[in-house]
Formats: C-alpha cells, structure tokens, sequence
C-alpha cells in the first residue's frame, strides 16, 4: 500500500533533480548578493591573469605612461614577435625546451595518477596490514617543510646517480603525497563497498575492479588530479640538479628573457601568456569531460 | 549419509580454495601498493628522518655533522631574536588565511556547483585561473607598487583619497594585509577545485531521500546532506589549507623582500630559508621545520575532530 503511494512521489523528485539549482528559490536580494559576491571573487580571481594578458599587447609608451593606465589603447603584437629574436643567444633551440617540458609534465603526470590510485585504492579499499599507518604518514607528510628536505633529497639523488638526468623530473614526482590523499578520499566517499563486494562475486580480478569499476567512478577525481600534477609539473624547476642545458625546460628559458628589466616588460607578459596556454588547454579538456562523465553516466 | 560427506567436501574445497584466493588477491594488493610505497620511502620518508635526526646535529652542509642534543631547539626559544616574530607573523597568516581560505573554497564551489556545465566551467576558470596562470603574483607587486607608478596608488590619488603615494610593501601596518590578500588569491585554486569535484560526485539518491525526508530549505541540505557526504573531500581541504596557511614564505618574498623591512613579514618558512639557504646551518633549519611541523600536525588533528562534529 505504502509503496504505490510512494512511486509516483519520487518520480516527481527526479525530474525535479534536473533542474536542481531552482528547487529552492532564493528571495530578489537573495539573488542579488549571491550573484554580486561572486562577481567580486571572480574579479579578484582573474584581475592578475587579465592584467598580465593586456600588459603583453602594450607598446612601449603605454608601459611607461604616467599616470599609469590598466588597459591598452594601441595594441600591439610587437612584444611576441621580438620574442625569437631574444632567444637567439639560448645555446639550444627553444623546441628542445618546449619538447623537455611536455615530456617530463605528461610521463610524471600519467605515472603520478596511476601509481597514486592503485595506492589510494588498496588503502581505501582492502584490509591490509598497516594500511592506517601508512596514509596516516602520507597525510602527516604533506605538513612536513620541503625546503628542508632539499639537503637529505639531493643526497639522495646523487646516491641513486640521479643528478643531471630526466629522472629528476620523473621519479621523485611520482610518490607526492598530495594525489594518493585526494584519491583515497574520492574513493572512500564514492565508491560504495557493496560495490567492490558485487564485483567480487561476479567474478571480476582485483586488477579489473580497480580500473572498470573503481576508476570510473572516481573519473571528477583522477582528471582533476592530473590538471593538478600538469600544471605543477610546467612550472617546475629544478635547483642545483640539473645543469645540461639540453635537459633543461621551458620555465628556464622564459627566466632568461624575464631577467632583461624594465624595457623587457612586455616580453616578459608575453612569455606569461605563452606559458599560462599549455596548463588552460588541459584544464578545459579535463573539466570538459568531468561533465560530460557527470550527465551521462548512470551508475550513480 | 554418503550427500552430507560430499557436502563437507565441497564446503572444504571453498574453504581451502578461498584461502588460496585471498592470499593470491592480498600479492595482488602488495604489488599494486608497491610502486608507491618504495618511490614514497625513498623520496619522502627517508629525507624526512634524516632532517629529523639532523634537527639534533650542528651541520654546515660541508663538515661533518656534531650531535649537540637539543641546543638547536633552545637557542630557538631562548636566544633567537627573529624566531618569536616568525612565529606569531605565521600564526596570523595561519588564523586568517587558513579558515577564510578554507570557507571561500568551499562556499564558491558549492555556489558555482549549482549553475548549468557551460557557466560552471567559466566561473571554474576564473577561480582557478591564479594557479592556471602560473606565478605571476608579481602582478600583484606592480599593483601595489610604493611609488605613483603603482595602479593603487595612481588610482587614490587621482580620486582624490590620498596626496602622496603609500609605501604599501614597506609599511608594516599594510604588509601583513597585503599579503593575506595575495596569500588568499594564490591558495583558493586546489581546494576549490577538489570541492568542485567533491559536490559532482556526490550521489543523488542522498538529495532525493533528503527532500523525502524534510528537508526545508538549501542550509539544510548544505548541512544535513551535502557536508556529511563530502567529510573525506573536506579534510583533504582542510589538510592543504592547513599546508598553505603555515608555510606563507613565496608571497611576502617576492612582494616584501627577502629579508623583509624590519622582519615585518617573516615567517617561519623565509626564516627556515634564511637559515638554511643563506647560513648553511642546517641542523638548526631542521630543527625549526620539526616544530612548525609538529604545530601543523596538532592543527589537523585538530580540524580533524572538528570536521568529525559537522553534520550532526
């Protein structure tokens, strides 16, 4: 009896859910200071990004004009196109740089994602020994100073013939402590156990429930992880570990150009703008298919 | 007689075969934890004991290192000048930046949440644009800049509030603030995003039961629903909050200066660098990082029982 009365009430709720944003309406002022507060945030968000932006179409007089002015009145391309020019004197050519730096940011960003969920999910998922130990160490780890560790890391590095190799970039990025902690927590709050015992009992491997099962679920999680690692990863630079200029990335190469003062303004936002369209690329292609996952799968 | 015995059979073989079974499945589990585990131990565990031991050493990076017990930590309560500013000029940024930083993140994401995928991701962008951007928060030092030259400056002056230009990164009075405000627009990015995340993944069926169940209104939801299921991704914030808030050391170098006007801005990260970096007393560098250390891991256990209560 209760139960036909039920049905069609959770219909109603469902195509209600579609539009979840208007189930509770707010009152006008409500709205106003909600849309206002973000309007502020927004702004103060993306005021630097903007200004770097503009500043890189300026022309010389306009970077010195007094009193200063924010936006550009005749924009100019001159400062990308200058660019070549001052990496002229580089003793490598600047695609050796760009090829370096997607090279280390993609193999550490895929080895990082991978290696971090097999680990998140054994420590989320199973019952095996220590497992309370060894994430309460991850998490305590990520408090632990990094500039401190330099001295015992490069020791290490050079006991392991480290120095001055592609390794520096990979290796030590692969265990950060950061992607094993946000996986785990993903899957503890996500992946629900019936699930991992229904896989179980229909047969499926380990390996298998971890990549076709867990995985999926958790897709917001490890895409958002990856833009995470890539976008740390393209800024990085390494000190006093590597000194082949052949080995070195693109960050380098834009330091040089930056060092050259005021005149080198304009150039200088410029190389911003250049090396801020790599880490945009990926954080549109990952949010992109975060929501494409979200409206269509129907596990949830 | 003879279909009970095949039955204790059978129920053996599963018994035996399970046991089989789970020690295969717990290699399985072993192998998949162990790239992790061993790259973790020798990059992160093994450098984090040896600055541990170091903290108890008198080491110049060059000779050889002098066990001298705890002087490291007495001379750091007793004798440095610099460390008792360091401390409470990072206990402000930690009280402030921490749980503003912390609320921010998780308000905007739950906000942005609710629009449609096309404005989501726009709003996305914007709050996540300071970490896209790389570090550029140089931008915010040409925007404060002391001289007439500075947009803030220009901009009071020529409304009309000030006559003549603020040293913004000079004065300690503005410093602090300045950073706060800087240290805030750098750290929102992982946070809100893993929130973003968080709320996406959330399970829908909780939102129905909950209309189901009374909920009235948005606060509700906020605190009955969506806060409990999201406690995981929660301490996960909290846990880089707690990261950023502490460490403050990249802002107020590249805006204040390195060593900042009068200490005005030092933290205990420029003072570790300082140490470190500039002195090459590392067992002393060590043995700062293990308090700040131990006073971030007492805010997280902190935090940790406090995000425990929410919901209930």
């Amino acid at each position: 009896m209760e139960a036909t009365v039920k049905k069609p009430k959770k219909l109603k709720l469902k195509t209600a859910r579609r539009d979840q944003y208007k189930r509770y309406t707010r009152s006008k002022a409500g709205n106003f200071f909600y849309t206002l507060f973000l309007l502020i945030m927004g702004l103060y968000s993306i005021l630097p990004m903007f200004y770097t932006i503009i500043t890189s179409f300026k022309p010389l007089d306009e970077l010195l004009v007094f009193p200063p002015r924010f936006f550009v009145i005749r924009p100019t391309t001159s400062n990308y196109s200058v660019l070549p020019s001052l990496l002229d004197n580089l003793s490598v050519p600047l695609s050796k740089y760009i090829f370096n730096s997607l090279f280390v940011s993609i193999v550490t960003t895929i080895l990082h994602v991978i290696v971090a969920s097999m680990a998140a999910f054994v420590l989320s998922k199973t019952n095996i020994k220590f497992k309370g130990l060894i994430f309460a160490i991850v998490q305590f780890s990520l408090l632990y100073n990094a500039y401190t560790l330099e001295v015992p890391r490069y020791l290490i590095y050079s006991g392991l013939h480290m120095i001055d190799t592609y390794w520096i970039y990979i290796l030590p990025n692969i265990p950060a402590s950061m992607g094993v902690f946000l996986m785990k927590q993903f899957m503890d709050a996500n992946v629900p156990d019936p699930l991992i015992e229904a896989a179980r009992i229909d047969g499926a491997s380990t390996v298998r429930t971890f990549w076709q099962i867990v995985m999926p679920v958790v897709k917001p999680a490890w895409l958002t992880l990856s833009l995470f690692e890539f976008v740390g990863m393209w800024t990085v630079t390494p000190t006093g570990t590597i000194f082949s200029e052949n080995l070195k990335t693109l960050p380098y190469a834009a330091s040089t150009i930056v060092a050259g003062g005021l005149t080198r303004q304009g150039a200088a936002m410029a190389v911003a703008v250049i090396m801020m369209i790599p880490p945009i690329i990926v954080y549109l292609v990952s949010q992109r298919s975060v929501t494409q996952t979200m409206s269509s799968s129907g596990i949830k | 007689m003879e279909n009970t015995s095949n039955m204790s059979d059978l129920a053996l073989r599963i018994k035996r075969n399970s046991k089989k079974e789970k020690r295969k499945q717990n290699l399985t589990y072993y192998i998949m934890l162990a790239p992790f585990l061993i790259l973790f131990i020798i990059f992160t565990v093994a450098p984090v004991i040896s600055s541990v031991v170091l903290s108890f050493f008198d080491y110049d990076a060059v000779s050889a290192p002098k066990f001298i017990g705890l002087d490291n930590y007495m001379r750091m309560f007793l004798e440095d000048d610099i460390f008792p500013k360091a401390l409470s000029n990072t206990m402000v940024f930690a009280i402030i930046t921490g749980p503003i930083g912390f609320f921010l993140a998780f308000m905007l994401a739950w906000m942005v949440n609710e629009f449609g995928p096309t404005t989501r991701t726009i709003l996305s962008f914007l709050f996540y644009s300071p970490t896209l951007a790389g570090n550029i928060y140089f931008v915010w030092q040409i925007l404060f800049s002391g001289d007439s030259y500075g947009y803030i400056n220009s901009l009071l002056i020529s409304v009309g509030l000030i006559t003549e230009p603020v040293q913004w990164l000079k004065d300690p009075s503005y410093a602090l603030t300045i950073i706060i405000i800087v240290q805030l627009w750098l750290s929102l990015g992982v946070s809100f995003l893993a929130n973003i995340s968080g709320l996406q993944s959330a399970n829908p069926e909780l939102y129905e039961a909950g209309a189901i169940d009374g909920i009235k209104n948005r606060w509700h939801e906020l605190w009955y629903i969506t806060i409990p299921s999201m406690k995981s991704i929660i301490m996960f914030s909290v846990v880089m909050q707690i990261q950023g808030a502490f460490s403050v050391s990249a802002v107020p170098i590249a805006l204040c200066g390195f060593p900042s006007v009068n200490y005005s801005t030092e933290t205990i990260v420029t003072l570790i660098t300082d140490v470190g970096g500039t002195r090459y007393e590392m067992g002393y560098a060590a043995a700062i990082s293990v308090v700040l250390f131990i006073l971030m891991a007492l805010t997280k256990e902190l935090l940790g029982k406090l995000v425990d209560l929410a919901g209930r």
